[in-house]
């Protein structure tokens, strides 16, 4: 019996890193998938690192089935909420219910002084990382209020969504935006024992982080800085000696959340962040 | 395969409610349990006190899970024979893993009701003894190269919950010793993380251990929100708890460190 036998999880940014590892992790414990993904480049973002594929969110879909779960996966935009809500509500259809939400599409953008952000950074970063999330909860959340069985939204923040971090004000101020959306929502939906958390991961070991011009971020003085160089310094800023820590920690911590055994937890900031937020 | 197979865990305050609970879910996914209990009473605690007995049956529980267990009548409070405890029980079981600090006491009482001893008895067991715990045990989670620690805290622990002024002191102080606990022990690759329990279903939550919540509720009724969950449920049972303690102690949990854990039903959102 897997710990989320016969539940149906929604899970945006599935095509890759975070959210595939959340799709397969959840699939693994008995769960079916109702998966999104931009699957596209994106301008802002690709200037830092590349955008999922299409080819990516196949792949998701490829190893799900493999693992005799079923998996409902579409090419949708959080930020587009007409196409969002369409997708879930075909994937409800097909798939019988929805009982845990992976709100985990985000983008990174960095490494500028926050009076010399532009408008179009600004705007991309929190209509993906706060309005996306909004999004993905408000396409949600009347079917798990509708079916009276409860449910369990997770919201992905990050450390930069308790901590501040400097040349990162947009993705740090959307971060700080979810954890606001899931202290509310947990208020909100107790009643209907919809249970809402976040996430907080350090670093994690996906596209998003190990790219030369994160590493950057972190080492602005060399002008090609490598993932040996980087390690260090990321570690520098965990308690416990790693630099970064895997997709499927992350995915643990969403399995805990997701399923009976965290029944009566809800409200809580859990950080998967090797003591980053409280150095 | 369990998941905390092949693990060893010591467990304060074992002999039942949230403790036996905790050795009995840890052992369910394959762990052996070294087990304490003061098993007598505290002066003042208006429940009734564990017993040699409730001790005993938590070995049984756990020995029908077919793991090891070695229970020994130990007060927290008492740094000789806590430690005696812990490396006798580690010489047996060839190693410790993952430590539960979870004995504790409950007094309630008005500001101006707490004496000069429930304040002192609550401070002793509470944060003193869950300071004797990690600081004892720690050595041997070094030597067997990481592990993860508990210490249970307390809603109390980050909310200043009414009518519970030592058991609020002790469980932030519970708090903030976890969190400069888990920053001196990460070199070590020791993980520690504090759980923050909503009521619970033991003989601590019982009424007899609550019933002087009604009359002071009753003198100071804009403080009664404070002890409201926001799930609509009254109180957790033990399991709830033990599943956040499983969850810490596996390695599903390995880079998770410094963490306030709550499983409070949402009480201290509220």
């Amino acid at each position: 019996m897997g710990r989320v036998e016969g539940k149906v999880a929604f899970i945006t940014g599935a095509a890759r890193g975070q959210g595939r590892s959340h799709a397969l992790r959840l699939a693994q414990e008995g769960a079916d998938i109702i998966a999104v993904d931009v699957a596209e480049d994106i301008p802002s973002v690709t200037r830092f690192y590349p955008g999922a594929t299409e080819a990516d969110l196949a792949e998701t879909v490829k190893q799900v089935e493999a693992l005799d779960r079923r998996i409902i996966a579409s090419k949708v935009d959080v930020r587009d909420y007409a196409a969002l809500k369409n997708a879930l509500d075909a994937g409800v259809a097909e798939l019988g219910h929805v009982d845990i939400v992976s709100a985990n599409a985000g983008i990174f953008l960095h490494s500028d002084k926050t009076h010399e952000v532009s408008d179009s950074d600004w705007d991309d970063v929190l209509d993906i990382n706060l309005k996306g999330v909004w999004h993905t909860v408000k396409a949600a959340i009347p079917h798990l209020i509708a079916q009276g069985t409860g449910g369990s939204i997770v919201l992905t923040s990050s450390t930069a969504g308790i901590k501040g971090t400097p040349n990162v004000a947009p993705y740090t101020a959307s971060k700080h935006g979810v954890v606001g959306l899931m202290k509310t929502l947990a208020l909100e939906l107790a009643e209907h024992n919809i249970r809402v958390n976040s996430i907080h991961p350090t670093g994690v070991a996906t596209d998003m982080i190990l790219n030369e011009t994160t590493f950057k971020l972190f080492l602005p003085d060399q002008e090609h800085p490598t993932q040996e160089q980087a390690a260090p310094v990321f570690q520098s800023t965990n308690a416990l000696p790693v630099p970064w820590v895997e997709p499927i920690d992350i995915s643990n911590a969403l399995l805990f959340l997701a399923s009976d055994e965290a029944r009566y937890v809800t409200g809580l900031e859990l950080k998967v962040d090797a003591g980053y937020t409280t150095k | 395969m369990g998941r905390v197979t092949g693990k060893v865990a010591f467990i304060t305050g074992a002999a039942r409610g949230q403790g036996r609970s905790h050795a009995i879910r840890l052992a369910e996914e394959g762990a052996d349990i070294i087990a304490v209990d003061l098993c007598g009473p505290v002066r003042n605690v208006p429940y009734p006190a564990a017993t040699s007995d409730d001790l005993a049956e938590t070995v049984k529980l756990v020995e029908a899970l077919d793991r090891r267990v070695i229970a020994t009548q130990v007060d927290t409070r008492d740094r000789a024979a806590l430690k005696t405890a812990i490396d006798d029980g580690v010489a047996q079981l060839g190693k410790l893993d993952i430590v539960v600090a979870n004995a504790g006491i409950c007094i309630i009482g008005g500001w101006d009701q707490i004496t000069p001893e429930v304040w002192q008895d609550t401070l002793d067991v509470n944060l003193t003894g869950t300071w004797n715990t990690v600081q004892l045990a720690a050595p041997h989670l070094i030597a067997n190269g990481g592990g993860s620690i508990i210490m249970t805290s307390s809603a109390a622990g980050l909310k200043g919950l009414p009518f519970l002024t030592p058991y609020v002191a002790s469980k932030f102080g519970v708090t903030g010793l976890g969190k400069a606990f888990a920053h001196e022990l990460a070199e070590h690759h020791i993980r520690v993380n504090t759980l923050h329990p909503t009521g619970v279903e033991t003989p601590m939550g019982s009424s007899e251990g609550t019933s002087a919540f009604g009359e002071l509720l009753a003198a100071h009724p804009t403080l009664g929100g404070m002890l409201a969950n926001s799930l609509p449920i009254e109180t957790t049972q033990p399991v709830d708890q033990s599943n956040a303690v499983l969850f810490l102690a596996s390695d599903e949990a390995r880079y998770i460190t410094a963490l306030s854990m709550t499983v409070d039903a949402g009480n201290t959102q509220y």
